[in-house]
């Protein structure tokens, strides 16, 4: 189902209107993505406040009760949340620069959520089915930094600046690793297509292991993981969350924000991680393939695939924030250009010669 | 070639901030991210305890300085009336002394649990620190339990104490202790042992003994750096000559002698000395009379006493000046945070923005007691 | 070492610089102010001494029209002995050398004694009020101290004798 089939049925049932045609459907695809984004920003709050609480040892929110009150094992906590931060007052530092300010947060939202339309969520849902999906996912995903970069300096806060700096030097480095091991799944495959190279990695391995990327050979197996962290990093979440890190900036970036403009900005967030989980899962992972080689792979199969996996990588993202410390800075910035880079070029290296080899 | 210098910036963390502890303003400067000078700004919390003091009797001083150092109240208490006893020439009872060192100890576990778990909340660890609060909420219902308060407990009386042990307090003690005891090592998987975690303290923040010295530096921030002094063996007071227990003091674990990673390690070893003692005053406790020695009237003769006793954070020094009168002419503290806090600016000069709160982490700084 | 033999070596080295006090107890002793740098540096550096530690400076107000005093609570680490030093100083005009750049803790716990004592440590380089706003009027430990009425406008709550809070 992608944007070139709802105008064809629209021309189909209602006539050539190519402009009109167009525009209805890019909002219905539009509005179904910003729903799921709102989905899963509501599910993955909710679960991450449950995976922090039973990482702490603690019960999380476990509210019961009628109405507002969070539901029974706090399932409405995030609904709850949601209204209080719509109905919060919006504050504005009277000395901040108020077009910026305002803009930012809407940026850094565009910036997640177009790279969700070229997201394969099953082998026939698909807002737009590029032949350069990957590329693009990785160049919208780095618009953000533009939001970020704008709330930090519009803030005329000293926290909000630094957050914003860190973030920018940050993202940018982290997106080198991240492409150059992005590569490798495109070099084994020969196609930036997400669903040809999805359908790349149909079949299996000696019968029993699912024929993914990630296990074709080592320096995929590699590359896989300089991939996650890297689009952990760029999501700016533990141990990378420097740019926001509670403990030394306050919050970052965020710090003058709050209400509905906060909100967008957790929702930037959650969608980001969406996002690059979805690229991870499609590039190594076997997108809406089945784990279990031929079986159970259908279009609607797929879409729980898809989903599956990507639920998994963000489990795996929140694991890894309520365990690991934060990094600094200048680490933070060895770990990309002295230790991720290198390999990561290494490893192109590494599955040219493999594919020269095995074929 | 030059050292390339930007433009130095001020930056003002706190008084409302996160990681500040508290109330506690550090007027910073900053190229960038490199921090050159720390100019910190106390007193958002003085409360007036010495103008107090001078104000209200004796005992009734002691609730005053439950609330200087808030997350060791016992260990305060027990500096106090040490002081007084020692200027009043009064030999408590045995049972007493025995409550006290336990009360002092746990209380010292459960100050340590929320530096170490308020340390990995720093650099950014949040889950030890919640486990590290579970734990010690065990002591403070322990505390509850035995005379009421969970926080300022106002328990440690001239010559003697407010209540006397529960019944089955020895029970519920070996419980919490057998409880706790393999929980360190749980704590030293999930936060010391950890990558990241040694990245960011090792060799950051390192203070040389002689400076730690100079600057009066105590307690476990002077032993990491090396030096084994600590009051309860040096300068024994109540009985704790009586107990086999080790000072542990700065290994260089991991990186230098006297750095944060130290500051951090030495109280988790501490944590277990503690437990030790804990576990020898359980066994050895004597029945008495908790009140048998406690005077009918507080009023010690003419003249100053400064004693100084081992609380969580180094020496807890008490001057205390009477002229006669049940009314003291002076009472001051020595504070250990406030020492400890005073080298921050010297090992802090040069390192980044971040390490700056990850030193004041280590230095374990309370700032009701800086500010008094 | 005890104190009456810290006491000649430094009867020794400096002659008239100690002040015969019989109220003098334990480890106390009583000295001229006008020496006390020198003392201070004799006593942190002289290899029998060696006060390696200030442990704790405090300020007493001894009332009435009696002198303010500084007294100074030295510690050796290496040699494991102690002494309390006393400098009495004069109600109208306190001031004693400052011994920060011996003892480094010196620096704030000179700041603390001047902010509630009003003493000033001369060749302090950074003699602030620490503990207090830095406009506050007074010294707030001194017997003689009177509160003022109002601070940036704010009423200053004063204790009135058996009436509470006023």
């Amino acid at each position: 189902m992608t944007i070139d089939f709802i105008i064809n049925q629209f021309t189909e049932i209602i006539g050539n209107f190519p402009v009109a045609a167009f525009l209805v459907a890019c909002a219905s695809v539009g509005g179904l993505l910003f729903v799921l984004m709102a989905l899963n920003a509501m599910v993955a709050v909710y679960v991450e406040r449950k995976v922090s609480a039973f990482m702490m040892d603690r019960l999380g929110p476990m509210g019961q009760g009628p109405g507002l009150h969070a539901g029974k094992w706090g399932i409405l906590q995030t609904f709850a949340d949601a209204i209080k931060l719509l109905i919060k007052e919006d504050t504005i530092p009277k000395s901040a620069d108020q077009i910026l300010f305002k803009v930012a947060p809407f940026i850094i939202f565009i910036g997640a959520i177009i790279g969700l339309s070229a997201l394969p969520f099953s082998s026939s849902i698909q807002a737009v089915d590029l032949n350069v999906g990957v590329f693009y996912i990785i160049a919208a995903g780095s618009i953000g930094v533009i939001g970020i970069v704008m709330a930090g300096w519009a803030s005329n806060n000293k926290w909000s600046l630094y957050g914003a700096m860190r973030s920018a030097a940050q993202i940018i480095s982290y997106e080198i690793p991240a492409g150059l091991s992005i590569i490798v799944p495109i070099m084994m495959s020969g196609t930036m297509n997400l669903q040809n190279l999805i359908e790349y990695q149909s079949g299996s391995i000696f019968g029993i292991f699912p024929n993914w990327i990630m296990f074709q050979n080592p320096f995929a197996f590699l590359a896989f993981f300089i991939f996650f962290i890297s689009a952990v990093a760029e999501t700016n979440r533990t141990p990378f969350d420097i740019p926001e890190a509670e403990s030394e900036l306050v919050a970052g970036w965020m710090t003058e924000y709050s209400g509905f403009r906060w909100a967008v900005f957790f929702l930037s967030e959650y969608a980001n991680m969406f996002v690059v989980s979805g690229l991870a899962v499609a590039g190594f992972m076997g997108g809406w393939l089945s784990p279990i080689p031929g079986f159970l792979n259908s279009p609607v199969l797929g879409l729980f695939w898809f989903f599956g996996k990507v639920s998994f990588l963000i489990f795996v993202m929140m694991w890894f924030r309520w365990t690991f410390p934060r990094l600094r800075v200048d680490q933070l910035m060895y770990v990309c250009w002295k230790v991720f880079i290198p390999i990561a070029m290494l490893n192109i290296f590494g599955v040219g010669i493999w594919k020269l080899i095995f074929g | 070639m030059g050292v390339i210098q930007g433009d130095q910036m001020v930056l003002n963390i706190g008084p409302q901030h996160p990681s500040t502890h508290g109330v506690l303003r550090l007027e910073v400067m900053t190229d960038g991210e490199i921090v050159s000078k720390i100019t910190p700004h106390l007193g958002y919390l003085h409360r007036c305890f010495e103008k107090h003091s001078e104000n209200v009797t004796y005992e009734q001083v002691i609730p005053y300085t439950d609330r200087c150092d808030y997350l060791a109240s016992m260990n305060s208490n027990f500096g106090y009336v040490v002081a007084m006893e020692e200027l009043m020439d009064i030999k408590v009872c045995e049972r007493v002394e025995y409550v006290r060192v336990i009360m002092a100890e746990l209380n010292r576990i459960a100050s340590h649990l929320l530096g170490v778990g308020a340390y990995g909340l720093d650099v950014g660890a949040f889950t030890p620190f919640v486990h590290m609060l579970r734990d010690r909420e065990r002591i403070l219902d322990i505390f509850e339990y035995t005379c009421g308060a969970r926080l300022l407990y106002n328990y440690m009386w001239v010559g003697g104490v407010s209540h006397d042990l529960p019944k089955d307090f020895k029970k519920i003690c070996f419980k919490f202790l057998d409880y706790f005891e393999p929980k360190i090592d749980e704590y030293n998987q999930l936060l010391t042992y950890n990558k990241i975690f040694v990245e960011r303290t090792a060799d950051v923040g390192v203070l040389p003994a002689d400076v730690a010295i100079s600057y009066g530096v105590s307690g476990t921030n002077l032993r990491a750096s090396g030096v084994k002094w600590d009051v309860r063996k040096e300068e024994p007071y109540s009985i704790y000559d009586r107990f086999d227990f080790d000072i542990p003091i700065g290994e260089a674990k991991f990186g230098t002698l006297g750095d944060c990673f130290d500051r951090y390690w030495v109280r988790i070893l501490e944590m277990k000395e503690s437990i030790k003692i804990v576990r020898q005053a359980l066994k050895e406790i004597p029945e008495g009379d908790i009140f048998e020695t406690m005077p009918k009237k507080i009023r010690p003769p003419k003249g100053s006493i400064y004693r100084r006793t081992e609380s969580p954070r180094g020496d807890l020094g008490y001057y205390i000046e009477s002229d006669g009168s049940p009314v003291p002419t002076r009472v001051k503290m020595r504070s250990p945070a406030f020492t400890a806090l005073s080298c921050l600016d010297e090992i802090s000069q040069g390192w980044m923005m971040s390490d700056v709160l990850c030193i004041l982490g280590s230095l374990d700084i309370v700032l009701g007691e800086i500010d008094r | 070492m005890n104190r009456s033999e810290i006491q000649s070596l430094i009867e020794e080295k400096f002659p008239n610089s100690l002040i015969v006090n019989e109220n003098l107890q334990g480890n106390q002793i009583e000295i001229d102010g006008q020496f006390w740098k020198d003392i201070a540096t004799f006593l942190k550096n002289d290899p029998k001494l060696l006060f390696d530690q200030l442990e704790c400076i405090t300020g007493i107000d001894t009332g009435d029209d009696g002198p303010l005093q500084s007294r100074y609570n030295l510690h050796s680490m290496e040699l494991r002995h102690k002494i309390e030093v006393i400098i009495s100083l004069d109600r109208d005009n306190p001031s004693v050398e400052s011994i920060e750049q011996i003892w480094r803790i010196g620096d704030w716990f000179e700041r603390e004694t001047y902010d509630m004592f009003g003493i000033v440590y001369e060749g302090h380089r950074d003699l602030r009020r620490i503990l207090c706003p830095d406009d506050w009027e007074g010294w707030p430990l001194r017997k003689d101290y009177e509160l003022q009425e109002t601070y940036h406008g704010i009423m200053v709550p004063k204790v009135k004798e058996e009436e509470g809070w006023e």
